[in-house]
């Protein structure tokens, strides 16, 4: 589990988060979703310790993530998995040099271990075979994957996606979102995915945290968005003229599903 | 990791940088020995001093400081482009992330392998200034070799050899820490990349100029 508690970022004079309180439940798919500006990559950022809070705390689990001491924070650190919206893999790697990185840095493993390890990620994430490519001679969906393959290779407890279905297409963006969701079901791990990706939150948001401006304008799960009468949240999911004909022609058929 | 890191950088820094110093430190010691024949013409100065000349000059100061102004230009500028990218591609924040001490993983190697690598080619530098003066008198018929390498091996000093590296050992700090600065704090997009790399090259060069007037009133004064 993780918890904000009364998180304020300001830049300057601008106030980004005024005051964010929520929990990110343990074993769920948790999803931080708003419209652009809404304050969602400056929370995942502080949420992983790249942004310090102005105000506010962070709870890994009862550990206050900013007090941490330099080993306790490594420790965390290496509980820790993150996909960047750019996939941030290191251009002068191979596949297999970028999934190795982690455990080349902080385990004593030995080659077979790392190489079976690897192996194992790239399977996991349906992308055998490409071990010795580079990033820049993969597709981007490839290099999503391998993105989700190296934030899992140390095994996290808590993973992180910053807008992981951005630049794909609808189809590959589906099977990145269902790859993370049964990554986090079978390990246990505490997913939070920033996206404003529809179909995600309809597909696979279990607890989901609505920002607008910079608050929390609503919370809850994939099943309660089509009840809810919450105007920013319906404003922000049903904003399409499609999007909106398919909700009234959904409740007028007795709701419940698009 | 970082052992490895640091052989790959000594190798960008050495082996990638080897023959643009070679080219220019041939020509300096060339021109150098033409320049000098011309000034020593009518003098009362024996002829064999242009060994002498071209030695001295180029291992207190032209070998050093002109290869290390060269290097702050690729070396420099290749560090701060690499850092700054790697900031713009997220590339820091995952290692971060992960739990990396970026600063340390990516810059302590870098300054390492100048360290080590910089003043080896200084010295071949050196060298190859002194061969470029030597062929430079000798070619044209201005000195015979025995008058030039007479010359080279009069009044021979090892200290000056100790400043050369001295000098070579903090111009390497200078240009790699001012690059990975300068690279590791990039903040927007392409256009601040390359403003950074110019500041790395630039304040590299300013900084490796008044240290070698530092290093010179000090060693020499």
């Amino acid at each position: 589990m993780i918890r904000a508690e009364g998180i304020f970022k300001s830049f300057d004079q601008n106030k980004v988060l005024k005051g964010i309180d929520f929990t990110f439940e343990a074993s769920k798919t948790n999803l931080i979703i708003g419209k652009s500006g809404a304050g969602k990559t400056v929370l995942l950022k502080i949420l992983v310790g790249l942004f310090q809070p102005t105000k506010g705390k962070i709870w890994y689990d009862d550990k206050d993530f900013f007090q941490l001491s330099k080993a306790e924070l490594l420790k965390i650190r290496m509980q820790v998995g993150m996909l960047f919206q750019g996939n941030a893999l290191f251009d002068s790697m191979t596949v297999e040099d970028n999934i190795r990185f982690p455990m080349d840095m902080f385990t004593r493993m030995t080659e077979g271990e790392k190489r079976k390890r690897v192996d194992y990620c790239l399977e996991r994430v349906s992308m055998e075979g490409i071990n010795n490519k580079f990033p820049s001679e993969i597709s981007g969906g490839m290099q999503k994957r391998v993105g989700i393959a190296r934030a899992i290779v140390l095994k996290p407890k808590y993973l992180f996606a910053d807008e992981p279905n951005s630049g794909l297409d609808p189809k590959t963006a589906i099977t990145i979102d269902s790859l993370l969701t049964d990554i986090t079901d079978e390990n246990n791990i505490t997913t939070i995915i920033n996206t404003h990706d529809m179909n995600s939150v309809m597909e696979i948001g279990e607890n989901i945290c609505l920002l607008h401006l910079g608050k929390l304008a609503w919370q809850g799960n994939k099943d309660e968005v089509l009840e809810s009468d919450n105007e920013i949240l319906q404003d922000f999911i049903f904003a399409s003229p499609f999007l909106q004909k398919l909700k009234s022609r959904a409740l007028s058929n007795g709701g419940g599903s698009l | 990791m970082y052992y490895k890191e640091t052989i790959r950088q000594m190798y960008d820094i050495g082996i990638g940088s080897l023959m643009i110093i070679v080219v220019v430190s041939l020509f300096i010691g060339a021109v150098t020995a033409v320049q000098f024949t011309y000034q020593l013409q009518g003098t009362a100065i024996p002829s064999y001093y242009i060994g002498y000349i071209v030695r001295d000059m180029a291992i207190i100061e032209l070998a050093v400081t002109f290869s290390s102004i060269i290097l702050a230009g690729k070396v420099g500028s290749n560090i701060a482009s690499e850092i700054g990218g790697m900031r713009q591609k997220e590339h820091i924040d995952a290692m971060e992330i992960m739990g990396v001490n970026t600063a340390s993983y990516l810059v302590m190697p870098k300054i390492i392998a100048a360290l080590f690598v910089i003043p080896l080619l200084v010295s071949i530098a050196a060298f190859v200034s002194i061969g470029g003066g030597f062929v430079a008198s000798t070619g044209t018929g201005a000195y015979s070799p025995e008058e030039f390498i007479k010359g080279l091996r009069s009044f021979f000093i090892p200290w000056n050899v100790f400043i050369m590296y001295v000098k070579a050992v903090v111009f390497a700090y200078i240009l790699t820490s001012i690059a990975a600065y300068q690279g590791y704090f990039v903040k927007g997009g392409s256009i601040e990349l390359g403003q950074a790399s110019t500041r790395a090259v630039v304040y590299g060069i300013i900084v490796i100029l008044i240290a070698d007037y530092i290093i010179a009133v000090l060693l020499t004064g």
